[in-house]
C-alpha cells in the first residue's frame, strides 16, 4: 500500500494527513510537491490536504485545480485511482471537476472551527464500510468556505445514486441539504469539508476518522 | 522627501526627535544629517525601537535560569525542554494599528510575532492572543472586535498555525485605545538556533520575502505617540498582511536553516530595513553597505527614505556564508519568493546606503544603538487603594441573579464566538485549547509524548488598584495556570501596555508593576526571556488601565500525567486548595453587581503560591485528581461553574464556616485551586495537604444537572450555560 499527499505551497494540513495515513497504513505517505507533473509510480491512494493551496485569494482551490500535479491526478482518478480531498482538498476536487458542485463562503460569513457531529448517510461507500452500523461520528471542521452548493437536479442525482456520504447533524455553514461529504459516481473520489485526518488520535480530535481511512485502504 | 530636503527645526520635530536628541545626532555625525539619516535616527530612537523610557527598568528582571538558552535581546526567548528540543517564544503588541485598522492591524501583529519566532529557527506551533476592548456599549467596540478577531483568524488560519488560547477583557478604559497582544510559540532543535549578529566582513546580505512598498512608513513612530481625534488619518501607516507569503517564508527559511548557509538572520519588523540592518550590524560589530537599487520594490520611484522606513510585511534580511549564495537562491526560488543580494558586511562600522549611484546615507552604527536615549523618567508609584472588608460589602439578596449576571458579564462570559473563528487543531498536536475553557493550552511536541503548556494572563483591574501587587498577580496567575494542567512552569514573555510615560503617575504604574512581576519571577525561578513594551496607549490624555500581559510557558514531560478542568465525574468530591478569606476588593462581584471599582486587590503571597502550586502538580502526577481549575476571576462560584460547564455535569457547593457567604462564593483570594477527586482519594489528598502545610478543605460534590450552593443559588446547568454563551453572540449580532 503506497499513499501520497499532494503539497501545495500553502497546504497546511499536509502534516495532519501524513500523520493519519501513517497511523493507518504503518508507512509514511509520499509527499508530492505541487510542481511535479506526475504522481510517483505505484501510488494507491492520494490525499489532497486542507490549507490555502496558493493563498486562495482567488476562489478557493481554483488555482490549485490547474496545477500540473492536479492535471495528472484528474487523469488517474478518471481511471479509478482512489483520491480524497479534505477541506481545501474538497474545494480543489470540485474546481477540478472530479466532484460536482462548489463550496461557497459560509452562511454566517465567518471562519468556523469546532467539532461537528455528522451522520453517515451511505455506509456502503468505499470510504465508510468499516463503520459498520455506526451512523454518528464527530470530526472537526475548520473552514471559511464550506457552504456546499449544487443545483437541485445535481443534488437529486447525488442522493439517488448514494453519493452523499456524510451529512451535518447541525449544519455549520449553510450547505445544501446538510451535505458534508460526497463521492463521485464511481465511488473512488471523495471529498468533505470536515477533517477526518484530525480525528485519528484520542488526545487530539478523537478517533472517529480512523475507520474512514481503513475503509478506503482496505477497499484497494 | 528626497535628499535635497532642507532639515529644519520643524522637520526634526515632526520626526519625534527632541532638541537634545538632535544635538547628539549633530555631535556624532559632525555635520547636519540628510533627510534619510534623520529618518533613520528618528525610528531607531523612537520609544518603540529604543525602549528609551523603559530600558533601565527592564534591566531589573530575572532573565536567567537553568533552562534559559537565550533571554531578552534577540528576536525571541529560547528555553530548553530536554531531548535536544528548544521552545522559542515571544509576545508582542499591535495596539495602535489595530485600533486604526482592526483587520490588518491584528493580522500583521500575528504575522510579526511569528516571524520573530521562525527567524530564530523554530517552526511556529501555537499562537495565543490577549485582547482588550472598550466597553461593549461603546459605538466602536463591535466593529473592533469583528475586525481584530477576523484579522487574527485570517492570518493564523491561513499560515496553518493553531491559535490555541488567550484572553479577552472589556472595559471603558480601552474605549479609545484597544490592546491586541499576540504570542507565538515555536519548536526548534536546541543546537540549531539562529541569531541576529552579522559576523565577518564582505559577507553577502540577502533580502527575501515580499517586495517593499510604501506601507507602514513611520509605523514605529506612530506607536510611540498618543492618539487624538485625528488618529484616523494615520490609517496609511498601518501595514497590510499577506499570510500566503508568510507561509512560504516560513517554509523557505526553515529549509535554508536545515543547511549550513546562514550566518545571521533578522526579520524586518518595526522600522523595517533600517532596524533590521542596524541591529544585525550592531550586534556583530560590523558595518553594512546596501545598494538600495537592488531592493525588490512594489511601487515605482521609491525614495531611499521610503525604502528604509517602509514596514511592508513578510520580509527578512540575512547574512549568508560566502559560497552558499546559490543554495539560498535555489531555495527561495523554489518557494517563489523575491530574493536579492542587496549588500555586504563591511569593516567600517558604518551604515552606508547607495541609491542611483549616489551615496545617500553614511552614518556610524554604534551611536544609533549605544547612544539611544536611556531616560530616567520621574515616577510616583501610586499607593494601593484602601482595603475593603467583605463585611462592609453589600451582600446580594438574590444569589441566583448575582450568579447569572456575573456568569454572563463581558469578562466572564464564554468567548466561543471568538475562538470558533480560529483554527485550533491544525498541525495535529493540540491536546487542549480554548475549546475546553481551561487554564492553559496544551500542545504536544510532534511525535513525542511530551507537551508545552501555554497561557496568557493579566488582571488589569488589580494592576490599576495597586501596580505592584497587580504585577505580582499577573505572573503568579500564569504560573498557577500552568500548574493546573500539570506543567512545570519554565519562563515568561511579557507585553507591557501602559499610557504616556512622560507622566510620573503612569511611569509609576510601569515601575511598580515591573517590581511586582520581577519579585514573582524570582520567587518561582521563572525568568522573563522575551517581551515588548507598548507605551503611549492614550487618547486625548486618557490612559488605558495598566496592562502588563504575561505569557507563560511550561513543560509537560509526560502526557500521561495531565489535568484539565473537564474531567469532573458524578460523585467526585470538590476540594479547594488554598485559603479563603473572602477578598472582595477589586473583585468582579464588586464591579458587576455593585458597580464599584474600588478596593485593594487580593494580596499575593508568593511562598503560599509556590507551596500550593507544587502540591497541585504533585496531585496531578500521582493521578489523584479528575479535574483541576484555577480559582481566579469571580471566585469559587465562577470557578465551579466553569468546571461544571466543561465536564457537562452539575455540582453543589457547601456553605463556609467562617467567612461571609458572598466573600466565600465570589471572593478572589489568590493561590487557590478547585480540584475534583474520587471518593477514595479524598483522605489521601487532605492528609498530604496537611503534611505539606497546604490549606485544603472539602467544599462540595459533583453530580446532577444543577449548580447549587448552600444558602445561596440553585440554578440549572443548562440555563446558566445559555446565559454564559449568550453575551458575545448578542453583542455581535
Amino acid at each position: 500500500m503506497r499513499t501520497a499527499v499532494i503539497t501545495f505551497p500553502a497546504s497546511n494540513c499536509n502534516r495532519d494527513a501524513a500523520v493519519a495515513l501513517e497511523k493507518v497504513t504503518g508507512e509514511p505517505p509520499v509527499m508530492v510537491w505541487h510542481r511535479e507533473s506526475e504522481l510517483p509510480q505505484g501510488i494507491d491512494f492520494v490525499v489532497l490536504p486542507g490549507g490555502f493551496s496558493y493563498g486562495d485569494y482567488l476562489r478557493c482551490g481554483a488555482m490549485a485545480s490547474r496545477s500540473p500535479i492536479v492535471k495528472d491526478l484528474v487523469e488517474k482518478a478518471n481511471k479509478g485511482l482512489a483520491v480524497a480531498g479534505f477541506c481545501n482538498g474538497f474545494q480543489v476536487l470540485t474546481e477540478a471537476g472530479l466532484l460536482p458542485g462548489a463550496l461557497m463562503r459560509n452562511k454566517g460569513l465567518k471562519f468556523v472551527c469546532r467539532p461537528e457531529n455528522l451522520k453517515i448517510t451511505n455506509s456502503d461507500s468505499r470510504y465508510t464500510t468499516k463503520y459498520g452500523s455506526t451512523t454518528d461520528v464527530t470530526f472537526p471542521v475548520a473552514h471559511h468556505d464550506g457552504n456546499y452548493y449544487a443545483d437541485d437536479e445535481t443534488l437529486n442525482k447525488l442522493e439517488k445514486r448514494g453519493q452523499v456520504v456524510f451529512r451535518y447533524a447541525d449544519n455549520p455553514n449553510g450547505s445544501a441539504r446538510d451535505i458534508a461529504g460526497i463521492c463521485n459516481e464511481a465511488g473512488n473520489v471523495f471529498g468533505m469539508m470536515p477533517h477526518p485526518e484530525r480525528a485519528v488520535d484520542a488526545m487530539h480530535g478523537g478517533t472517529d476518522g480512523i475507520n474512514l481511512f481503513k475503509s478506503i485502504i482496505e477497499s484497494i | 522627501m528626497d535628499i535635497s530636503t532642507k532639515i529644519t527645526a520643524e522637520i526634526v520635530k515632526e520626526h519625534g526627535l527632541s532638541e537634545e536628541e538632535y544635538e547628539i545626532i549633530l555631535d556624532r555625525l559632525g555635520r547636519e544629517p540628510n533627510i534619510n539619516e534623520l529618518g533613520i535616527f528618528s525610528v531607531m530612537w523612537s520609544e518603540h525601537c529604543s525602549y528609551k523610557s523603559s530600558r533601565r527598568h527592564l534591566g531589573k528582571f530575572l532573565t536567567k535560569g537553568k533552562r534559559v538558552i537565550q533571554g531578552p535581546g534577540e528576536n525571541a526567548g529560547v528555553i530548553d525542554i530536554d531531548d535536544g528540543d528548544a521552545i522559542i517564544f515571544k509576545m508582542e503588541s499591535h495596539n495602535h494599528p489595530s485600533y486604526i485598522e482592526p483587520y490588518q492591524g491584528a493580522a500583521t501583529g500575528v504575522g510579526g510575532i511569528m516571524r520573530d519566532v521562525f527567524t530564530m529557527g523554530a517552526r511556529p506551533i501555537a499562537l495565543m492572543n490577549a485582547l482588550r476592548f472598550g466597553e461593549p456599549s461603546h459605538w466602536k467596540t463591535k466593529q473592533l472586535v469583528n475586525g481584530v478577531v477576523a484579522g487574527i483568524g485570517g492570518y493564523g488560519n491561513c499560515v496553518g498555525v493553531p491559535t490555541v488560547g488567550g484572553e479577552t477583557n472589556f472595559h471603558k478604559g480601552y474605549n479609545g485605545n484597544i490592546l491586541v497582544n499576540a504570542m507565538c510559540v515555536g519548536l526548534a532543535d536546541a543546537d540549531n538556533v539562529f541569531y541576529s549578529a552579522a559576523k565577518g566582513v564582505g559577507n553577502p546580505i540577502f533580502y527575501v520575502g515580499s517586495k517593499t512598498g510604501r506601507d507602514g512608513i513611520h509605523g514605529a513612530t506612530m506607536a510611540s505617540a498618543e492618539f487624538d481625534d485625528d488618529s484616523e488619518e494615520k490609517r496609511p501607516t498601518v501595514q497590510v498582511g499577506d499570510p500566503f507569503t508568510e507561509k512560504l517564508l516560513i517554509e523557505a527559511c526553515l529549509e535554508l536553516m536545515a543547511t549550513d548557509a546562514i550566518i545571521a538572520i533578522q526579520d524586518m519588523g518595526a522600522a523595517g530595513l533600517t532596524s533590521s540592518s542596524i541591529e544585525m550590524a550592531d550586534k556583530g560589530g560590523v558595518g553594512i553597505a546596501i545598494n538600495l537599487d537592488k531592493v525588490p520594490q512594489r511601487e515605482e520611484n521609491m525614495t531611499p527614505y521610503e525604502m528604509m522606513l517602509s514596514e511592508s510585511q513578510e520580509r527578512m534580511l540575512m547574512v549568508i556564508k560566502p559560497g552558499k549564495e546559490q543554495l539560498a537562491y535555489d531555495i527561495f526560488e523554489k518557494w517563489e519568493l523575491d530574493v536579492a543580494l542587496i549588500g555586504k558586511t563591511t569593516d567600517t562600522g558604518r551604515l552606508v546606503l547607495r541609491h542611483e549611484r549616489k551615496k545617500v546615507c553614511d552614518i556610524p552604527i554604534a551611536p544609533l544603538a549605544d547612544d539611544a536615549p536611556n531616560l530616567d523618567r520621574p515616577y510616583t508609584i501610586p499607593v494601593s487603594r484602601p482595603v475593603i472588608d467583605a463585611a462592609d460589602v453589600h451582600e446580594t439578596q438574590d444569589y441566583n441573579d448575582a450568579l447569572t449576571r456575573i456568569i454572563s458579564s463581558p469578562d466572564i462570559a464564554s468567548k466561543r464566538w471568538i475562538w470558533e473563528q480560529y483554527d485550533r487543531h491544525v498541525m495535529a498536536d493540540t491536546v487542549d485549547s480554548s475549546q475546553s475553557g481551561g487554564d492553559a493550552a496544551i500542545v504536544r511536541i510532534h511525535g513525542k509524548n511530551k507537551a508545552v503548556a501555554i497561557t496568557t494572563d493579566c488582571t488589569p483591574r488589580y494592576v490599576q488598584a495597586d501596580p505592584y501587587m497587580g504585577g505580582k498577580q499577573c505572573v503568579a496567575e500564569t504560573w498557577r495556570n500552568l500548574s493546573c494542567v500539570g506543567a512545570d512552569p519554565i519562563a515568561i514573555t511579557d507585553c507591557l501596555n501602559f499610557g504616556n510615560p512622560e507622566r510620573p503617575e503612569i511611569m509609576g504604574q510601569f515601575v511598580g508593576a515591573i517590581d511586582g512581576m520581577n519579585e514573582a519571577c524570582r520567587a518561582f525561578d521563572y525568568p522573563v526571556v522575551s517581551g515588548n513594551v507598548s507605551l503611549y496607549n492614550e487618547t486625548n490624555g486618557v490612559a488605558i488601565p495598566p496592562t502588563p500581559a504575561v505569557g507563560g510557558v511550561g513543560l509537560i514531560p509526560d502526557l500521561d500525567y495531565i489535568a484539565t478542568l473537564k474531567g469532573a465525574k458524578e460523585g467526585d468530591t470538590l476540594i479547594l486548595i488554598g485559603e479563603t478569606e473572602g477578598w472582595l476588593g477589586s473583585s468582579i462581584y464588586l464591579r458587576e453587581i455593585l458597580r464599584r471599582e474600588e478596593g485593594a486587590p487580593p494580596p499575593v503571597d508568593l511562598e503560599v503560591e509556590k507551596r500550593n502550586g507544587d502540591y497541585v502538580r504533585k496531585l496531578i502526577r500521582n493521578k489523584r485528581v479528575n479535574a483541576v481549575h484555577d480559582c481566579s476571576d469571580g471566585g469559587l462560584a465562577i470557578t465551579a461553574c466553569e468546571m461544571a460547564f466543561a465536564g457537562n455535569i452539575g455540582l453543589h457547593l457547601s456553605a463556609p464556616s467562617d467567612c461571609p457567604l458572598h466573600g466565600w462564593l465570589f471572593g478572589e483570594d489568590q493561590a487557590r485551586y478547585l480540584v475534583a477527586v474520587e471518593e477514595n482519594s479524598v483522605n489521601p489528598v487532605l492528609s498530604t495537604a496537611t503534611a505539606k502545610g497546604v490549606a485544603a478543605q472539602i467544599v462540595g460534590k459533583v453530580g446532577g444537572e444543577r449548580i447549587t450552593a448552600d444558602g445561596a443559588f440553585d440554578v440549572s446547568l443548562e440555563a446558566l450555560r445559555e446565559k454564559h454563551e449568550a453575551f458575545l453572540p448578542e453583542l455581535m449580532s
